[in-house]
């Protein structure tokens, strides 16, 4: 096993990715075992593939530490964990458990409750760590497509519901488009540099002379591959549609986990091999950043369904972030990390709502079906409003934490103007998220049903609203923790 | 050497005319014949590329293999209803726009940077033996790749199998 | 000796042939094909710029290219047999039971 292609370094740099692989190999064979009343084992095999992947973890950092290394690099290059990748990893973890969390109950509502779903989901997080750690353009794209065609099948997993079709063809045909955009990207970041190890990408480019137009192609095809991924405008037009077509619990974890993954590729991409480059992508990216934040906002305004409003806010999100990369300085990468962690929680958290809704008869993804729920489950309505306020933005919620920092790195490198146009834009949020809870709070219930309270979901929520609060009440743990990752990324 | 360009033009028309021809077709079964037509016709540049073994998987994958399926796919799904119907989508205005705009930034480009085509320096390693060449560098360098991507295969196969099925 | 830029150019042709089709076409299996398109046209970019630069890291590149279409390909058509099977047309213009 041990030779010259194969080290000890690289084995163990690649345990978390195998154990998660054989988890998920396990879930499916013991799945032919269980019958349908046992299908929730599944869920407990692929919880404690997660956890072993986190123990793991656990174990490199604590070897990274004795070594004093702050970075490790294997497979000749093609992988490097730094502090960024342990941070984006451990933010995977977290989104699969939760999200498997939330969705065993959900399936056996819809009746679709294979073990496949399990499998794919932790295939979805080895594809998705390789994002983070990888530094080759070859260990990239594989890891990026692994990740996207395991959604593929997610999104439309509900085989009999047409929306779910509908939403996975969508999200199938632009995702194979958006890709082919980004290697032909790549394409001529390889043609020149004669390498496609990411660094070596970077300093061969960082000697060519400005405005050298095939810099500038690729520059914009490779922006323009990744703001599909991302959901940027004016690519975004896929995203409400798949979210409202996608099963609950896939919607909440494409929200969290692909996205945060896909930012991952584009911090690596554009801080790495772009990084010199900075005045040919800088007003590309305010462009886009102020398009993002105001077709999200504004969009989000006139929805009825739930699914689709937070698939505009997400797009919202996706444009305060891009903000933070415009700023460029470290208190913008401190505020990227810092809201990338926060949003997982409140967007996981409100997303669990959502599945809750679902029940024996009704779909529950209109916003009406939350009609009253302050009568009938306190406990979720008071919850919710926590998670409408972080997502808001509003102190002392984990939002605010965010937008606070993305705001703070504008400021310091003199965009003025972008930071009044994304506070008014969080005004404009105010608006339709409390709508929601006006929804919540003030109108009479339309039915008498229960939302399905299961004991995964009862743990997410728990989960999800406790670091919701936690991150805004005592922030200092957090920023350090932020801090760490965007040093390793600036050196 | 003039027999190396002209196989070089012969090429380009085939793969040109077969992409054209590819997506103008209004039968379905027509646009998967030019398809392979233009992917034979790749093949053929890679093998005028002294890329010997990655014309053999093109061909073994791409034309046997995804055309293939395409076919497959084209047959099970109901054809005279998609013949009858208008060939281009409701929205080709700004498809047209899009396209003359993509076209026109690419000529573009390619025009202005024709004298920066001379890339980083060449290694000058000749390309012997192309096949054991790939198996040194695919083994050695991008074993971790390959590795990743025999996973992508079988969430693929998980995949297909999932959605058409009709009970699992 | 053909240039590099040759080479270069047919490819930027063909991917601008396939992003032509993919925009303009409604049946889905056509659209896809023309998905194919664009992704030949980077595979093209990639080997002769391996060759140009006599290295074959390009050439490892379209390998991988190669399976990933694959792969996309399979779940692609699987999906579209799926969204045939819960209704009766391919026609793109008439899925859009999501609308903004």
């Amino acid at each position: 096993m041990l030779s010259e292609y194969f080290s000890a370094v690289d084995f163990l740099l690649l345990k978390p990715a195998i154990l998660l692989t054989i988890f998920g190999i396990g879930v499916m064979l013991t799945d032919l075992l269980l019958d349908e009343r046992q299908k929730y084992f599944n869920a407990v095999t692929a919880l404690v593939g997660i956890g072993f992947a986190a123990v793991q973890m656990l174990r490199i950092q604590s070897q990274m530490r004795e070594a004093g290394v702050s970075e490790v690099e294997a497979f000749r290059g093609a992988i490097v964990l730094d502090g960024l990748g342990i941070f984006f990893i451990w933010l995977f973890l977290i989104s699969t458990a939760i999200t498997i969390l939330i969705s065993f109950r959900y399936l056996e509502i819809e009746n679709e409750h294979h073990g496949e779903y399990y499998a794919i989901l932790l295939f979805a997080t080895v594809g998705m760590i390789f994002l983070a750690i990888g530094m080759d353009l070859i260990t990239l794209f594989v890891g990026l497509e692994l990740m996207v065609l395991s959604i593929y099948i997610l999104a439309g997993f509900l085989r009999g519901d047409r929306r779910s079709n509908e939403a996975a063809m969508k999200y199938l045909l632009l995702g194979a488009f958006s890709s082919g955009i980004l290697l032909y990207g790549m394409s001529l970041l390889y043609g020149m540099s004669n390498s496609t190890n990411l660094r070596v990408i970077g300093s061969a480019l960082s000697q060519r002379p400005l405005g050298d137009p095939l810099v500038i192609m690729a520059v914009v095809t490779i922006a323009a591959g990744l703001f599909f991924k991302i959901g940027a405008v004016p690519f975004h037009q896929w995203l409400p549609d798949v979210y409202e077509g996608a099963p609950h619990s896939v919607a909440a974890f494409m929200s969290v986990g692909p996205k945060v993954a896909a930012f991952a590729l584009l911090l690596r991409l554009f801080l790495v091999p772009l990084g010199e480059l900075r005045e040919q992508w800088e007003p590309l990216l305010i462009g886009v950043a102020v398009a993002t934040m105001t077709l999200g906002n504004l969009a989000a305004i006139s929805q009825s369904n739930i699914k689709r409003m937070l698939g505009y806010s997400a797009i919202s999100h996706v444009g305060y972030i891009l903000l933070g990369l415009v700023a460029g300085n470290e208190t913008g990468l401190k505020g990227i990390v810092i809201y990338l962690l926060v949003y997982v929680f409140m967007n996981l958290g409100i997303f669990t709502v959502v599945v809750a809704m679902r029940r024996r008869d009704l779909v529950g993804d209109e916003i009406n079906d939350m009609a009253g729920l302050m009568h009938k489950s306190p406990v979720m309505a008071i919850l919710s409003l926590i998670f409408l306020l972080s997502l808001a933005g509003i102190p002392p919620t984990a939002g605010f934490l965010g937008k606070y920092f993305i705001f703070l790195s504008l400021l310091e490198t003199g965009h003025y103007t972008l930071a009044v146009i994304a506070v008014l834009y969080v005004a404009v949020a105010i608006y339709y998220y409390f709508r929601i809870v006006v929804v919540m709070f003030m109108q009479p219930p339309a039915d008498q049903e229960l939302p399905s309270m299961s004991l995964g979901i009862r743990c997410a929520l728990g989960v999800t609203a406790a670091m919701t609060l936690f991150m805004g009440l005592y922030p200092e743990p957090f920023i350090q923790l932020a801090t760490g990752p965007v040093l390793a990324i600036l050196r | 050497m003039v027999l190396h360009d002209f196989f070089f033009y012969i090429l380009a028309a085939i793969i040109l005319g077969g992409g054209i021809l590819t997506i103008t077709r209004r039968n379905a079964v027509h646009s998967a014949i030019f398809l392979v037509m233009t992917l034979i016709g790749v093949a053929g540049l890679f093998l005028h590329l002294q890329a010997e073994f990655l014309a053999a998987v093109q061909v073994f994958l791409y034309v046997g293999g995804i055309t293939v399926l395409f076919l497959f796919v084209i047959m099970l799904v109901n054809l005279d209803e998609a013949a009858k119907q208008r060939q281009f989508n409701r929205q080709w205005g700004l498809a047209l726009g899009c396209v003359l705009l993509l076209v026109a930034e690419v000529g573009y480009f390619l025009y202005q940077g024709r004298d920066s085509f001379s890339f980083a320096e060449s290694s000058g390693v000749l390309l012997q033996n192309n096949t054991q060449a790939i198996a040194m560098s695919l083994y050695g360098d991008y074993l971790l790749p390959f590795e990743i991507a025999s996973l992508l295969l079988l969430v693929a196969i998980i995949g297909a199998v999932v959605m058409a099925k009709k009970q699992i | 000796m053909v240039p590099l830029s040759y080479y270069l150019i047919l490819a930027a042709i063909l991917f601008v042939i396939g992003v032509a089709g993919f925009l303009f076409k409604r049946n889905i299996v056509t659209i896809f094909m023309s998905v194919e398109l664009m992704l030949n046209a980077v595979n093209l970019t990639f080997v002769s710029l391996s060759y140009s630069l006599r290295q074959l890291d390009g050439q490892i590149f379209v390998f991988f290219v190669m399976v990933v279409a694959a792969a996309e390909a399979t779940i692609g058509l699987a999906i579209i047999i799926t969204v045939f099977r819960n209704r009766e047309s391919l026609n793109v213009d008439r899925i859009d039971l999501m609308k903004l």
